[in-house]
Order: C-alpha cells, then structure tokens, then sequence
C-alpha cells in the first residue's frame, strides 16, 4: 500500500493554523531494527557451548519514518499492536537509539509511557510525586512546587503524606495521571493512557486532553483508540509494520486504521504478518434443544450457539462478540459475553468455551457468524476480527422481514356495510 | 512534509535527539537524580524491618565477633591491635562489596526505569555505590567509638581517611559499572560475582596483616590487588603508626606497579564498557 498523504493542508484541520508554528519536531528517515535471538543467550556458559553463532531474527520494527510536528499540534500516531507506535516513541523519547535516521526537537520533553513510572510503594505520595517529577526530567524544586496541583487533580489531597502501597489502585491512577497532566514540558509524548480512573475522573481527563489540544503545549499521543484520535488531535499518522502508511487528518486516518484492521483481519486465526492471532477460534457450531450438533434450524426451533477458542497468548481485559449476518451483509443480532463473566485476563494456553441460548426469530435463511475479540475492554483495540466463523441455514416458511417477532394482531371492522 | 512550502513559520533551533547515553540530560539533572535514587534506596533499604539501620551494622558486627573469636582463641594471630583492625577493615571492605554486590544487579532492578524513561544510565549503579557510601559513613562512626573504648589513641593520621577512602570509592565505581553493564547481557555475571567478591575478601589483608606472610609468589600475587595496598596504608595511619606503609610492604615502587596498573585498567575498562553498553540496556532488558 502506497503511502498516503491528506492535501489538503496537513495541520489545518479543526481551525487551527499550525503553518505560521515553527517546528517542534523533526524526523527523518528513522530506522530500528532489533536483533531477536532465536535462542536467546543470556548466560555465559550458553555463550560458550554454543559453538554455532546464534541465529537472529532481524524485527524491522520502524523503516524510514519521517514527519514533523509543529508547536501546539495534538498529534495522533496510530497502528496495530508491533507496528512500531511504542518504538518510535521510545526513539523521540531517548529510551532507544535509533540505527538510522535523524530526530530532532526543540523544547522540554516529557515522555509517559507508563503511569506512574518509578512509583515507590513505600514512600509517600509527596516523596513519590517529588521523584516522578525529576525522573520526568524537572529539577527538584520545580517537581516540589507541582506537588499541590498535582493532589488537587487527583483529589488526594487529604493522602499526600500516605504510603503509596495503601492506596487504592484508583487512587495510584488518578495521582499518576495528574503527574502526566502537571507536568510542565513543552512537549508530551503519551502512550496509551486515556481512561483511567472512574467515570467521573475519565471526564475530568477528556476535559485536560481538550485543553491541551487548545493549549500551546506539543502533544503526541500514541493510541489504539479512534475514538480519541478523532476527538483530540489535530493531525494523524497511521504506522503499519513500521513504515508511514497514512499521515493527515485525523478521521481519514482512523478510517484507514480500521480498514487495514479488517482487510487483513483473519479468518482462520492466521492475521497477515504470517502470525497466529492472540486468540483463535478452534471451532464453532450450533446445537438444537437437545444438545446435538445441527447444522441447520427450523425458523423459531430452540438455538444455541457455541465456540471454542484458544489464547496463543496473554490477552488482558478481553471482550467477546458475535453477529449473525444475513445474506445481504446486514447484521440481524449480536451479542457478546455479559462483562460480569469476563476474565481480566486469558493467559496462553487457556482456551474458552463459549455456549449461548438464542431466542430464535431470525427469518428463514442463510446466516453468517461474525466474530470480534477484542482486549483492555477497549472496542477499538481488536485482538481478533473474523468475519466467517460458521455458517447455517434456517429453514420454513418465508415471511417478510429477517426477523419473525410474535405478534397478537386484533382486527375489529366499524361501520355498517351497504348504508 | 508539505507544510515546509506553506506560509514560512519562524524556525526554532532543533536539538539532535541522540537517544539514551551514560550521562545524557546534563550534570544538574544527573546529580539530582543521583541524590535522589540514592536517597530513596537508602530509605528503602531500612522499611519494613524493625530495627532499621541497626541490621547494616549488625551484619559486619557479627561477622566481626566470629572472625574475632577465631583468629584471636583458636588460630593464635600475635598481632597488636587485632580487634581494632579487623572491625575496621571489615566495615571499609564493606564499601567495595556491598557497593559492588548491589550494583551487578541494579541495572536489572530498576528496569521499569530504564525501560520507561528518559535517563542517564550512569545514575543506575552509581546509586548502589552512594547507598554503600551512606551506610559506610554511619558505620564508621561506630567504629571510631569502638576506637576509642578500646584504648586507642587518636592520631592526627585519622584525618587522611578520606584519602584512603577515595581510591577505594573510584574503585568500588569503575568495578560496578563494568559489572552491572555485563550483567545486562550475561545474566550469571550476578552470580559469579558473589564468589569473586568472597575471593577478593580473602585477597586482600582484611582479616589478616600482609606482613604475616612471608616474601613469596603467594605474596606477589596480594600485592597485585590495588586494595591490598589501599589496606595497607591504611593500617598505618589509623591503627598503627609502627605498621609497615604500603610502600614499605611492596618494598619497592617498582613492586607497586602491577597493582596501579590494575587500578587503572580497571577503571579505563569500567567506564569504557559502560559508555559502550548504555545506549542499548533499555533493549537488552
């Protein structure tokens, strides 16, 4: 797929004008490779009893990344899981060096690619906040000064002089957060770390991101979430396999996003890096009222449908759902697996029995089960999409409609016939 | 990008983003973040346990009693000032093994750090040593009370403590950054560390004075260590000012040779091997 590139002025969407803002950011041509062992050697004797040098796997995870950022912009960089997002942060934000290429920035840089990095649960949040703070790269003082605004963002301010380890896990988010959003960088590069806390501090959250997206500060935000791309930056760029494959306005790139997702979403398991997906659907099927496997249905006879899928690797927060599809594509139901059901996380290995009863009312016909897995209880971020998991016709009297609902007609005539 | 042909933007000088290095961020950012690390390791080092700071004296103190009872009561050293020197050499030594024993796995401790933020490398097993460094200054004041309960006479010579301490700090450096940078790759350098560490306790005159030993290869070999001769200087000006200097127990200048050659290559090594290793530890990890 060639790359991409919106014209129509690159970072003039929303009504800012960032053309007459110098340029923060600079990359050109950015390369990383890293060299997978296939064994990994970690200890001197393997070293030495292997006798044949170790075989390496070169992962090309960024080549040639080029783009510039300019003062103020809010911009999105999205893409799957490995494309490259997280490296290429980690590049801009000194954690890696890149093999080629060229980064260049002007200003204070703040890099969050966790929450919450180098928390010590045995310190207090005052002690902890100072830390973080200079970690981040401000001096101790400035760090010491944040620490009220800090607290009042977090709403802890009754806790400041309580050891992390007997917070809450809430609470550690929310101060952890605030640390992000009290940070007086120029520049922020944000991995990953939208909706945090409960309902209440997530708005409070979106109202920041707003603010910054108005505000003079650079942000670059790595996200899974179209949702927030849409919504916060001014300018996007999609990553796949580590190269640019889109760069622009933001919803022209999360659509791409999303198509590059299905086109190359997996039926069999198989995703188009030549990977097996996080999760695999080993089989599915239907069964009548009496538990026997049937392939096909009588229109209103008792449905349960059934999958049996298998973690190949650790998937956190997963959320599973299905869709009958009917011959013209439309999706007649869905339904997905009640949250209270759901696991934090699948580890590899473990495989999953899915079984549902199904109020039968879909119309006589062909039907198509689509599958969506996705993790982090994020609908964007999609472990697994598989349009065609099974197929099965549902027989008897055609009526209109693709679905049949009971119905209690009355029918009363009024009046006098022949007057 | 396109935007470079739109309406002109007032440039802004760029810096070059080089990626991470030993000391990148500069030298304010670096020792505030030293102090800082050190601080908190220090601090944590004591959480949690009752009797807090007294456990890192209790240590070399036990050790103290049982090397005491032995060399005193069933191997017969007749060596003036015994106690004096041991505990004295037992909580100095400590500086360069528990400096380096923390330090060879510091690298990987702290790798949320490393992996997660931008930082200076260096801070990482320099902060192990400040933490050994911390609790050094504390045990030496016990050890100086313990002086002069015992009897010992205080001597204008105690005043070059530091200078004896010093070399054994830059020492104690050098050997933890070329050790927690190697750990990195070689995930057995830990362990092979704590035996090396055992050896060097008994390389060097720690328990024992070098002149018990008569001229030998065995002696030539103690006499290449560098702390052998940090050691023995270091019993003359603060234990006994009739105990042989350590130019006196080389017998030579020439002898001393070996030993700062040593030094030096290990701390040119240390350092080179750090700078060489610290742009790729967040990748290692």
């Amino acid at each position: 797929m060639a790359v991409e590139t919106t014209q129509n002025g690159p970072a003039t969407p929303r009504g800012r004008d960032f053309d007459a803002e110098p340029v923060v950011i600079e990359a050109s041509g950015v390369t990383k490779s890293f060299r997978l062992p296939v064994n990994k050697i970690s200890s001197l004797k393997e070293q030495i009893t292997t006798f044949s040098r170790p075989d390496y796997r070169e992962l090309h995870a960024l080549r040639d990344v080029s783009f510039d950022v300019r003062r103020g912009e809010f911009f999105g960089i999205v893409g799957r899981n490995g494309s490259g997002k997280s490296t290429l942060l980690k590049v801009l934000a000194s954690i890696y060096a890149a093999d080629g290429g060229r980064v260049r920035m002007a200003g204070r840089l703040a890099p969050f690619i966790e929450l919450g990095v180098g928390f010590n649960p045995e310190l207090t949040a005052r002690e902890n906040v100072e830390l973080n703070g200079v970690m981040m790269g401000l001096e101790r003082r400035q760090a010491r000064s944040r620490l009220g605004a800090v607290l009042e963002f977090a709403e802890l301010e009754e806790f400041v002089d309580m050891k992390l380890k007997n917070y809450s896990s809430g609470m550690l988010v929310r101060l952890a957060f605030s640390v992000m959003i009290q940070s007086d960088a120029e520049i922020l590069l944000i991995d990953e770390v939208l909706a945090v806390g409960d309902a209440a501090f997530q708005q409070k959250c979106a109202d920041v991101f707003h603010e910054m997206r108005d505000g003079e500060r650079t942000v670059i935000l790595v996200t899974h979430d179209m949702g927030a791309v849409e919504h916060y930056c001014h300018r996007a760029m999609l990553l796949h396999d580590g190269e640019v494959r889109g760069m622009g306005d933001p919803g022209e790139v999360a659509r791409k996003y999303l198509r590059l997702n299905f086109e190359s979403a997996p039926s069999s398991g198989e995703d188009s890096l030549g990977e097996v997906a996080d999760i695999v659907v080993e089989d599915a099927w239907l069964e009548d009222g009496d538990g026997e496997r049937v392939t096909n249905v009588e229109k209103g006879e008792e449905l349960h449908f059934c999958a049996a899928l298998e973690a190949k690797r650790d998937v956190d927060g997963p959320t599973f759902g299905f869709t009958f599809a009917n011959p013209d594509g439309v999706e007649v139901m869905g339904f997905g697996v009640p949250p209270d059901d759901l696991p934090e996380r699948i580890a590899a290995g473990q495989r999953i029995q899915i079984r549902s009863k199904v109020e039968n009312r879909l119309a006589p016909g062909r039907y198509v089960v689509r599958c969506w897995i996705h993790r982090n209880r994020n609908i964007s971020d999609i472990v697994l999409y598989s349009p065609h998991i099974l197929d099965f016709v549902v027989f008897g009297k055609d009526e209109a409609g693709v679905a049949f609902f009971e119905t209690e007609v009355e029918f009363e005539l009024k009046g006098r016939e022949g007057r | 990008m396109s935007a470079e042909t739109q309406a002109p933007a007032q440039p802004i000088e760029l810096r070059e983003v080089r990626g991470p290095s030993a000391t990148g961020g500069g030298s304010k950012r670096f020792f505030e973040l030293l102090w800082l690390i050190s601080a908190t390791e220090f601090k944590k080092s004591f959480h949690g346990t009752a009797f807090g700071y007294i456990w890192s004296l209790v240590r070399p103190l036990m050790l103290f009693g049982v090397l005491l009872v032995v060399f005193t009561r069933i191997i017969r050293f007749n060596v003036d000032n015994y106690p004096v020197l041991l505990l004295f050499n037992l909580v100095v030594f400590s500086l360069f093994q528990e400096g380096t024993n923390s330090a060879v796995g510091s690298v990987l401790a702290q790798e949320g750090i490393v992996r997660k933020t931008q930082f200076p490398r260096l801070v990482i097993p320099l902060s192990s040593v400040i933490v050994a460094v911390f609790t050094l200054g504390l045990n030496l004041i016990a050890v100086f009370v313990f002086f002069l309960i015992y009897g010992l006479d205080p001597m204008w010579t105690w005043l070059l403590l530091p200078l004896i301490l010093l070399p054994i700090f830059i020492l104690t450096c050098a050997i933890s950054l070329l050790i927690s940078a190697l750990n990195v790759r070689f995930r057995d350098v830990a362990i092979i560390w704590t035996v090396a560490g055992t050896v060097l306790m008994y390389g060097t005159p720690i328990i024992y004075p070098l002149n018990i030993i008569e001229p030998s290869f065995l002696k030539d070999v103690l006499l290449a260590n560098p702390l052998t001769l940090i050691f023995e200087q270091a019993r003359h000006w603060i234990i006994d000012p009739e105990a042989e200097t350590a130019l006196q127990a080389a017998g030579s200048w020439v002898a001393m040779l070996p030993a700062a050659a040593i030094y030096v290559l290990a701390c040119v090594l240390g350092v080179w091997v750090f700078k060489r290793e610290a742009p790729k530890i967040a990748e290692r990890l």
